[in-house]
């Protein structure tokens, strides 16, 4: 038997009689719950950072600086990109689970029914910080309301070896898809592919094939939102290009990688080339020992970024769009609002942004000046990422059709299809049912 | 004294409800109760709310109307249902043969008698044993297509001049799932026919031996009629498990590439929690269940002719 001191029993006894005597009357006398019922929780989801930097910094600063100033609990959780989507379908399914859930893209369109409107914090927002971009508020608001708070776009830029691009005699980076193919032929030759997935995967894979795309000419649908337009010559021209492309110059293993792949062979040095956020290159100056060329030389003094090509109907970008939706369920609506309005406060939200070293471009025309673009020339091309970027289901809207065919990932698996050895004409009219079963429904 | 007499011999009616019991239907539709219950809560009713989430337009956060069969129509026009429906019985058969050639050597040669018998026996058990995901990542990272150790390996062998593609190739990654899917299946096989074969009389074997039959003759004439009914019990497990398999190619290739190798599970998943289209999910999954009741069905009259033999 557990000895009781007679002290401590005095102790207990004396703490509950307290308690019993300003119970209710001191309860009522103060006008307040008890303490202990006050601590309200908010529960936000999140990626797991390409920067890790950011999330220690998330969790070690600024989530218990939001508990002291809100005097509310953070729960910060961070799972794999791609488990975003089906932990939100659960939780609002199950009606329980995290009160703010980031959204890639056109996500937000497929929970729109789930979500609360915040319209006003993100308007609020736009005022104070030069507006809202174009990109980014496509994304987030459906013209009626926010379905989510914009939060940051990932640039996506080609990642390159300046020194092997020399080598074989590429001293700028090409400009066009034909003389990116001359490109990489040579490289390839020389054992350096350009790394390229098309993988069902939710960044570097749509980010590439979209844009691809439309640079040839190729949209999903007309700009009515209901005509599919896809099967058409300049996709159908897309697609034979992109399988040379990919047997002379890409590194076929990749055909199924996730976002993490290229980012590993590009640092393992087997890939001279990706499309990537500057996730490789901030692990490269992270680590300036560890990653080297095979002269020994730092690694980050050999890598450079440029936007992805341009094809015959011109050059774009698709940017991942991150935002952040307050879900419906959530019995902590007003402090989940009241913590969204102190993350993106200034002086808050700028030591995350000055910790991702422009990895995320903010979705506000404010922060085009600031001073984390001039530290670094190599991160520059990022800094207007959220101006170029267009959305995807163009020539039609991102709404819940278009972030449809995008989670079923129907024109990555196009070009997929084609690199494995299906003809062109067959993809792509694989792709137009496919389409055409969305936008029909 | 007579009337103490007629008191002590007086019958005692029990009460209702013990009557009831003595009734053998009531007493079984006691006993069944639990079951009963259990199986209602956990079975009856998530697959009638899956049959109805099926025959709905429900998507996540909006519970839809009634559309009848709509999404199955849709599925019968969808080429990558089909490839799920092919690949999953492809993916079923071809590692069940396997599993079973390979369990059955397996458990031949752990049922002699040899030194460290039961440590071996324990090692056997290992793939079983440790959870599937883990040890799908691990495979997973040996076929990667940048740092596979198999590609390593073979090159350093001489063996092969270029890296073998195996999750980027349609087929290769079909065969890298079955050979992951056969790796951790056959301790199940080995240690459930051990038993089986533990069961059998090594009278009976000495018997055909001083009679002159040959090791193969023994077997095929005398072992395998005995384990033949272990044999389809732990196929009959075994299929439906295959069949219904999701979390072993969701961890090595997410159905991909370009869905070459979804199956049932993954793409039911891939539909309805990625993409938020709850009913054709559920339609999906509920595709599944003809097919396996057909061939669960089948096995089971298959079993009771082996055992009424």
């Amino acid at each position: 038997m557990a000895n009781t001191k007679r002290r401590s029993v005095i102790k207990l006894a004396g703490s509950a009689a307290a308690v019993a005597s300003t119970g209710m009357a001191g309860i009522l006398a103060s006008g307040r719950t008890p303490a202990y019922a006050q601590t309200k929780t908010v529960h936000w989801l999140r990626w797991v950072d390409f920067v890790p930097a950011s999330d220690q910094l998330m969790t070690k600063v600024l989530m218990p600086e939001a508990e002291k100033d809100l005097g509310i609990k953070i729960k910060f959780e961070t799972v794999n990109g791609n488990d975003l989507q089906p932990r939100a379908t659960a939780a609002i399914q199950s009606g329980s689970g995290p009160d703010l859930i980031q959204a890639f893209n056109n996500n937000t369109y497929i929970y729109a029914n789930s979500v609360v409107d915040l319209t006003d914090l993100a308007e609020e927002l736009g005022k104070r910080e030069g507006g809202i971009y174009k990109y980014c508020r496509a994304f987030a608001s459906d013209g009626k309301m926010f379905m989510s708070m914009p939060w940051a776009v990932i640039g996506g830029m080609i990642a390159y070896r300046k020194s092997w691009f020399d080598e074989v005699g590429v001293t700028s980076f090409p400009k066009t898809w034909v003389e990116y193919r001359e490109a990489a032929k040579k490289l390839k030759a020389k054992g350096h592919p350009i790394g390229q997935t098309l993988g069902h995967t939710f960044g570097d894979a749509p980010t590439f094939t979209y844009p691809y795309l439309w640079s040839w000419g190729g949209k999903e649908v007309e700009a009515d939102g209901k005509t599919v337009a896809l099967n058409s010559k300049e996709t159908v021209e897309s697609v034979k290009f992109l399988q040379g492309f990919w047997k002379d110059g890409c590194d076929e293993g990749a055909l199924a990688w996730d976002d993490t792949n290229n980012n590993r062979a590009f640092l393992s040095q087997t890939i001279s080339a990706t499309l990537n956020g500057a996730s490789i290159y901030i692990e490269t100056l992270r680590k300036p020992d560890q990653y080297q060329t095979e002269k020994g030389t730092p690694m980050n003094k050999d890598i450079l970024h440029a936007p992805l090509p341009a094809g015959p109907a011109g050059q774009f970008g698709m940017h991942l769009n991150q935002s952040d939706m307050l879900m419906k369920y959530s019995k902590n609506q007003d402090a989940a609002k009241e913590f969204l309005k102190w993350i993106h406060a200034e002086k808050n939200y700028e030591r995350w942004f000055v910790s991702q070293k422009g990895f995320a471009t903010p979705p506000t025309a404010r922060w085009e000046t600031h001073k984390v673009w001039d530290e670094d020339p190599v991160m520059a091309p990022f800094k207007v990422a959220a101006k170029l970027g267009q959305t995807p289901g163009y020539a039609g809207l991102p709404n819940q059709k278009a972030a449809e065919a995008l989670s079923k990932y129907i024109i990555t698996d196009m070009y997929a299809k084609a690199a494995q050895g299906m003809a062109p004409e067959e993809a792509v009219k694989w792709a137009e049912s496919e389409l055409k079963k969305i936008y029909s429904a | 004294m007579a009337v103490t007499a007629l008191g002590s011999t007086e019958v005692v009616r029990p009460s209702v409800r013990r009557r009831r019991l003595e009734d053998e239907r009531w007493l079984a539709l006691v006993l069944l109760m639990p079951t009963a219950i259990l199986l209602g809560l956990f079975i009856a009713y998530p697959f009638f709310e899956g049959v109805m989430l099926s025959l709905s337009s429900a998507r996540v956060g909006d519970p839809g109307e009634f559309v009848w069969f709509k999404n199955f129509v849709k599925l019968w026009h969808d080429s990558i249902f089909w490839t799920a429906v092919w690949n999953t019985f492809w993916y079923t058969a071809v590692t069940t043969v396997f599993k079973l050639g390979l369990g059955l050597w397996l458990a031949l040669l752990l049922n002699r008698h040899f030194r460290g018998k039961a440590i071996v026996r324990a090692f056997v058990l290992l793939p079983f044993i440790i959870p599937t995901v883990l040890s799908t990542f691990a495979w997973k990272w040996m076929f990667d297509p940048t740092f596979s150790v198999i590609n390593w390996s073979l090159f350093k062998l001489g063996l092969i001049s270029a890296r073998i593609n195996w999750l980027g190739d349609a087929d290769l990654a079909m065969t890298s799932i079955m050979i992951v899917n056969i790796w951790r299946g056959v301790p199940f096989f080995a240690i459930s026919l051990l038993a089986g074969l533990q069961t059998i009389s090594p009278e009976l074997n000495e018997a055909a031996a001083i009679d002159g039959a040959r090791p193969w003759n023994r077997f095929w004439y005398v072992t395998w009629p005995l384990l033949l009914p272990v044999t389809m019990v732990v196929m009959l497990f075994s299929v439906i498990q295959t069949f219904a398999d999701f979390q072993l190619v969701y961890v090595m290739t997410g159905g991909g590439p370009a869905n070459a190798t979804h199956l049932f599970a993954t793409y039911a998943y891939q539909i309805g929690i990625v993409s938020g289209l709850l009913s054709e999910g559920a339609a999906v999954s509920l595709a599944m269940f003809p097919f396996l009741f057909v061939i669960v069905v089948a096995q089971l009259l298959y079993i009771r002719r082996v055992e009424v033999r």
